[in-house]
């Protein structure tokens, strides 16, 4: 894994690779008016990962950290056969990749595409080479050096308690945040489609059973009860056809998004108190295959049908006025892609269960930077399934009613009116193609991608006729893991609340006691499914809001994370190297900051939430109702929620600003110490496992 | 036949470690080597141990969400 003197034939074939990428990525970057194959956007991607790994991470990873192959490694040092175990680096690498994959560079890409498919694919490449893979692999190196410590006790250690206390009431926003918006993808996806509904209701009692199945009838068979589970969720979504055509049973399963969101809310709370085993673990055990599987069968489709690209390179909404998220190029794109390119959330996953596992140091290259550029290519494909498809059809899906209005003519004719000309026909027939009743206004990525990959995937297995089934399948995949997430999550946040609230009341801290559990869950469930709520009934359309206000506060804690990375190169003395992790914080300060400062005080009410908040509540003060509010109660909901998020939008701001604050006051120290301060542990001593 | 077993092997260990189970060979292998003598947990015990270790929330122990 060493980067030793290149020879000329292994010369020859990296010369070849960049001269391949740079006519891939010319034909991406530069074609106008025409249609671009996703060939070239797939070959410009990968040729530029193998480069940046082969030149970039190693260099990283041998220079700036100076990984040290005779060193021991937690899980050598601590090697206990469950926690700690050196693990073959591909078998880790699937491990990692399984962790760090989620909902969010599904989601992200897909709402970039408004500006067309170029932005979004450079800050993919350009952001995850020099940023995010750059994040997830220093982390788990730093965490692999201190026996496998999590990322608030590493800033604890070597930046003070202050910020290891910021960092931590970051997390703990970041997690509402992302869990009310994965609850709304959900339920954009679900309200008035019994279909999906149906095949979804029915992964809950298929957990049960495998989840009673691996307990007591054939304990911890998974691969049985995996195919098993698997088999039922198939037969699920082929009789949700049915149901959605019966018209009783579909009446059963046909909801509106308020509806949606309180039944998800009560979820949420019923699983995040049952023992795990019953419902999470299977739950996850399905989801995390599937996702696997799904992210691989879209590779193999992409690669087969490599179909053209219908979205043009640049939309005019590149100057902010675009109707799925608000905002100009600067910084919301950045912010909008969020963890496709760089994601602060990594930053616990590498600082987790990976550095314990890992063999050796040598390693930390090929499974943290090589992790996330395979993370970073499901973004490419999400942006691809978002472009392939009809640039009419994807502004009828992501644009909220208040704009397009609730028909499909009506849609059609502003659409076109923005210049994407497109027929309402078109609409219908899409709508109909994939068995749903209407497919507008279904913001939140997760409805975009399933066309998308219907129409990829149907082009090879199963023909027009199977679209329908493709799209469920999607929907299906997305929201199995998405409720997954929030279950866990809830018990995160409920953690984090318990030990919050702990420090007052001592006796809440306890976790095996089941009232705490009750009522910590309860307060857990109230904070995020108040968001949810309020996006749902947001008559701006929920994503539009906070996507924007997620992605910000994901870019903060990874911008929290790169700083303790920069500290923590001055405290080893690698100050010379230190600009590998000082370029991405930088960036990221700057987006996280402007971002912030324009939500919060962006006298631009479509932007600010304090200039809406207060728009809203002049005319409010008068009598009047502004669209698209259509009651008063909704005017009041509107200026509530907009100074909510204007004061978190603030908040953000100022814990960026104190954590670089400390990252300054570190290095200073740093550089008036003349040895080594970093808080390492464990002996150089070779052990096996050097590869 | 002998490459493709191993083929098959690593891909089981990937998708175990993949739910949160390592190898439990390898964990027997431990036990007897570094503490012989002492208790060797059952394959279902060693399961449901590393199944609730996965879930549990600690502080060092935070599952991803995005």
């Amino acid at each position: 894994m060493n980067a030793g003197p290149m020879g000329v034939g292994s010369k020859l074939m990296w010369a070849g690779v960049a001269g391949l990428g740079a006519v891939s990525f010319g034909i991406v970057a530069l074609t106008r008016g025409e249609a671009v194959n996703a060939a070239w956007l797939v070959v410009a991607a990968v040729c530029i990962y193998f480069i940046a790994y082969r030149f970039y991470a190693l260099f990283i990873v041998n220079r700036a950290l100076g990984a040290d192959p005779t060193r021991q490694t937690p899980a050598w040092r601590r090697n206990d056969g469950l926690d700690y175990v050196p693990t073959h680096r591909y078998v880790l690498f699937g491990h990692h990749f399984a962790a760090i994959a989620g909902a969010g560079p599904l989601v992200g890409p897909v709402l970039a595409a408004q500006m067309g498919y170029l932005p979004g694919t450079l800050w993919i490449l350009v952001g995850v080479v020099v940023a995010g893979a750059v994040q997830d692999m220093t982390i788990l190196f730093l965490s692999t050096r201190r026996d496998g410590r999590s990322l608030g006790d590493m800033i604890r250690a070597e930046m003070g308690p202050v910020p290891g206390t910021i960092a931590g009431i970051g997390v703990l926003l970041i997690c509402i945040i992302i869990l009310a918006v994965l609850a709304l993808v959900v339920v954009n996806a679900l309200k008035a489609s019994p279909w999906g509904t149906f095949a979804v209701f029915c992964t809950i009692p298929i957990a049960l059973l495998m989840g009673v199945y691996t307990r007591f009838i054939r304990p911890g068979r998974v691969l049985e009860m995996s195919i098993f589970g698997a088999m039922l969720l198939l037969a699920a979504l082929l009789y949700g056809r049915t149901v959605a055509e019966t018209p009783e049973l579909a009446s059963m399963f046909t909801f509106s998004g308020p509806a949606l969101a309180l039944i998800i809310i009560g979820y949420g709370y019923v699983a995040s108190v049952l023992p795990v085993w019953l419902l999470l673990a299977p739950r996850d055990y399905l989801s995390t295959f599937l996702k696997v599987g799904t992210v691989v069968l879209l590779a193999i489709g992409i690669i087969i049908v490599h179909p053209d690209l219908q979205m043009p390179a640049l939309t005019k909404f590149v100057d902010g006025t675009g109707p799925v998220w608000a905002g100009g190029l600067f910084p919301f794109l950045f912010i909008t892609i969020a963890c496709g390119s760089v994601s602060g959330w990594h930053s616990l996953i590498a600082s987790g269960t990976t550095p314990k596992m890992i063999e050796n140091e040598n390693q930390v290259a090929f499974i943290g930077y090589g992790g996330m550029l395979m993370e970073s290519f499901v973004a490419i494909m999400a942006i691809i399934g978002a472009c392939v498809i009809h640039p009419g059809v994807y502004f009828a899906m992501n644009s909220p009613a208040a704009l397009i209005g609730s028909t499909a003519d009506q849609a059609a004719q502003v659409i076109s009116s923005w210049g994407f000309v497109v027929t309402p026909d078109v609409l219908s027939q899409m709508a109909q193609d994939v068995g749903e009743k209407s497919i507008l206004s279904r913001a939140g990525g997760a409805p975009t991608l399933a066309v998308g990959m219907a129409t990829i995937l149907s082009q090879f297995l199963g023909g027009k006729a199977m679209m329908a089934i493709w799209y469920h399948f999607a929907i299906l995949f997305e929201a199995l893991f998405i409720l997954t997430t929030v279950d866990a999550g809830t018990r995160v946040c409920r953690f984090m609340i318990q030990d919050l609230v702990g420090s007052a009341i001592p006796g809440f801290r306890e976790t095996k006691s089941w009232s705490n559990n009750l009522i910590g869950s309860a307060l857990s469930c109230a904070l995020w499914g108040y968001l949810l709520y309020a996006g749902v009934n947001d008559p701006f359309g929920g994503i539009y809001t906070m996507w924007t206000l997620f992605g910000t506060a994901n870019q903060m804690l990874a911008a929290i994370a790169l700083t303790l990375c920069t500290v923590v190169l001055y405290k080893m003395k690698k100050q010379r190297y230190a600009w590998v992790t000082i370029v991405p914080t930088v960036w990221l300060v700057l987006c996280t900051v402007t971002a912030g400062l324009e939500k919060g005080f962006s006298s631009n009410p479509a932007i600010g939430f304090l200039a809406q908040a207060g728009k809203f509540g002049k005319a409010l003060a008068d009598g009047n109702v502004l669209a698209p509010a259509k009651t008063l109660g909704d005017m009041s909901r509107v200026v509530f929620n907009n100074y909510l998020d204007g004061t978190l939008a603030i908040v953000f701001v100022a814990v960026v600003v104190v954590t670089v604050v400390y990252g300054v006051i570190g290095i200073r120290k740093a550089l008036g110490t003349p040895t080594s301060t970093a808080h390492e542990v464990g002996a150089i001593g070779l052990v096996g496992g050097a590869r | 036949m002998s490459k493709l077993a191993a083929w098959y092997a690593r891909a089981r260990q990937t998708a175990r470690l993949m739910i949160g189970v390592p190898d439990y060979d390898t964990y027997v292998q431990h036990r007897k080597t570094f503490h012989p003598g002492e208790a060797i947990m059952t394959y279902e015990e060693f399961f449901f141990e590393r199944q609730a270790a996965r879930y549990t929330v600690s502080k060092d122990r935070m599952k991803g969400c995005c």
